[in-house]
């Protein structure tokens, strides 16, 4: 049995792991990654819950998060594709039109 | 658990349904209708629909929840679709011609309105933190296409990146919060949550308090609150102008709907803890909005600084505390919203064909050659920066008089301080306008429907800045009950 720590520890380090992907990396597409990895580890912790409080919202709202991000995906990507087609880069030191 | 009657429930929905069922009927006829403005029409009179659901649903004294306490309809939700509304409508009147200007008349720009008005809508009414992820998100996407909606300049291509980045980055901080308050309370619903802490006496727990602090980093970025603020100056200027002056009320509005219900409902008995992490956040937002417009040339990123300062003197009302303070909040961001939508409109009347007019220096000697648009300009800056008889002094006198009430002298001072300050750059527009000769002739781009988004915001401006009772007495029966 695995305790429910391990989960939060688990779920706590992935999310690191994104919010630094997200401030460091300097490609936009890593960077995209790095927000999926946040949402996915927050859907680790709140199954862990789930399961440990034996309720059923947790999981719940993990339905809800996978669908959104799926939509926030294909959302994400077109605004990129637009931005690709008028500024070919995808570094984020490049993106410096607006400024002040 | 009792059967619930559905029925009943999806009429308190009604208008959100309504408006839902407009964006897509918009969808439908943007297939056939070759002129966009008449989208707009027909958009416009669906949020008459919907008011008219409000107004029937307004009778309810008691707050209703619906559908297992997920949705709550009470005067304080009702309230905020009520900005949303005026919100919405005004947005509409003001880009029939700029769209076709900047050659992006899509209908779907008007569906996503609708979308965008209904996610914060869901977000007002939210009585569970699922119902807010999912009207946050609703709202939330469908401005991220707003924000681009120019695909053809790159600036607004840029502006669409930087708000979907950053929006996507606080919307994970948000679940997380959420995931971190479920693990210690058991539920997501927000009275639940406020039975839990006390009963598990958990209130002076340290993980509770990281959840608040990351709900809340979420809430600051949707509102932008300083240091959460970068997104917004970048944001405001690459948008076309018309979705500037709806992004700057409606999600900001929102924002403040759903920090000051999670605030007072959930975290109620926490006032001490979420406190000390808002009076900072209000210091150093007004500080920031304030000292960074002074150094700008261009209108709307003028504007967007103004706007994250006046989300800290918002910010006032919810540190005050009281359901007192509250409404004085809510009272300043039905005065905001028409005073910025008001600017706005005057913005968007200098750009025509070939020519931005995006820049202070544009605004030169406008007095001139455009007598009433300058005055009309010369009515919002004053009530922006808070001169009597406008709406803005009202609107930051109940602000400021609550805090004080509530024992935060010190934070009306700082305040009074900085908005002193922001006078010097809000004149500076006027100063333009008025007391420099014109260096070439600016032709303004009028419409009839513009015209009458002037009027009603000017009028509203005027009226509520001399006769503030009856915004007041209106605002107090629906949030004191």
């Amino acid at each position: 049995m695995v305790p429910l720590s391990w989960y939060i520890i688990l779920s706590a380090l992935t999310f690191s792991i994104g919010v630094f992907g997200f401030l460091a990396r300097r490609n936009l597409i890593i960077v995209f990654l790095s927000i999926e990895l946040m949402l996915n580890s927050v859907n680790i912790s709140l199954i862990a819950f789930s399961h440990y409080l034996q309720s059923m919202r947790g999981q719940m709202l993990v339905f809800f998060i996978i669908t959104v991000a799926a939509a926030e995906a294909a959302i994400g990507l077109a605004i990129l594709i637009a931005f690709y087609k008028n500024n070919p880069t995808i570094k984020v030191d490049e993106i410096n039109l607006l400024k002040g | 658990m009792k059967t619930a009657n559905y029925l009943v429930e999806i009429t308190m929905l009604m208008p959100e349904l309504t408006m839902m069922f407009m964006a897509l009927i918009l969808l439908l006829l943007d297939l056939v209708v070759k002129k966009k403005e008449v989208l707009a029409g027909v958009g416009i009179s669906g949020i008459l629909v919907a008011i008219y659901g409000t107004y029937k649903l307004f009778v309810f004294t008691e707050p209703q929840s619906a559908f297992a306490d997920m949705f709550v309809l009470d005067g304080y939700s009702n309230f905020f679709k009520l900005i949303f509304y005026f919100n919405i409508i005004l947005t509409m009147l003001i880009s029939l011609k700029y769209m076709s200007i900047e050659k992006a008349s899509f209908g779907e720009y008007y569906a996503l309105l609708l979308f965008s008005t209904t996610g914060m809508m869901i977000m007002a009414s939210a009585s569970d933190l699922i119902t807010l992820y999912l009207g946050l998100e609703l709202m939330a996407l469908s401005t991220y296409i707003l924000a681009g909606l120019l695909r053809k300049q790159p600036r607004s291509n840029e502006a669409a990146l930087k708000y979907f980045f950053l929006g996507a980055f606080s919307s994970a901080f948000l679940l997380y919060g959420i995931s971190l308050t479920y693990g210690l309370t058991g539920t997501t619903n927000l009275k639940g949550i406020a039975a839990a802490l006390q009963t598990l006496n958990i209130l002076e727990s340290p993980v509770v308090f990281l959840g608040l602090i990351f709900l809340i980093a979420a809430f600051a970025f949707k509102v932008a609150l300083a240091p959460f603020h970068m997104w917004a100056p970048d944001v405001y200027e690459g948008a076309p102008t018309s979705v500037t002056a709806f992004m700057s009320v409606g999600p900001k509005a929102a924002g403040f709907a759903v920090m000051g219900r999670v605030l007072f409902e959930a975290f109620g008995g926490m006032h001490l803890q979420w406190n000390s992490i808002l009076i900072p956040l209000a210091i150093i937002t007004m500080a920031v909005g304030s000292i960074s417009a002074l150094a700008q040339t261009n209108i709307k990123r003028m504007l967007a600084y103004s706007s994250i300062a006046h989300a800290g003197y918002m910010l006032l009302g919810v540190i005050a505390g009281t359901p007192g303070g509250l409404a004085s909040m809510v009272n300043y961001l039905m005065i905001y919203m028409f005073m910025n939508i008001g600017a706005f409109a005057i913005v968007i009347m200098l750009r025509r064909e070939g020519f931005q007019g995006e820049n202070l220096d544009d605004y030169t000697g406008l007095a001139k050659s455009h007598p009433l648009a300058s005055a009309l300009m010369l009515i919002f800056m004053f009530s922006l920066t808070g001169i009597p008889p406008t709406a803005g002094f009202i609107g930051k006198f109940y602000v400021f008089m609550e805090a004080i009430n509530a024992g935060y002298t010190y934070l009306a001072v700082i305040a009074v301080v900085f908005s002193v300050i922001s006078a010097f750059f809000y004149l500076r527009v006027v100063m333009n306008m008025y007391m420099k000769d014109p260096k070439e002739e600016v032709t303004l781009t009028t419409t009839s429907s513009l015209n009458l988004a002037l009027a009603i915001t000017t009028v509203m401006v005027i009226l509520i800045g001399v006769f503030p009772s009856f915004l007041l007495n209106l605002v107090r029966t629906s949030i004191l009950g």
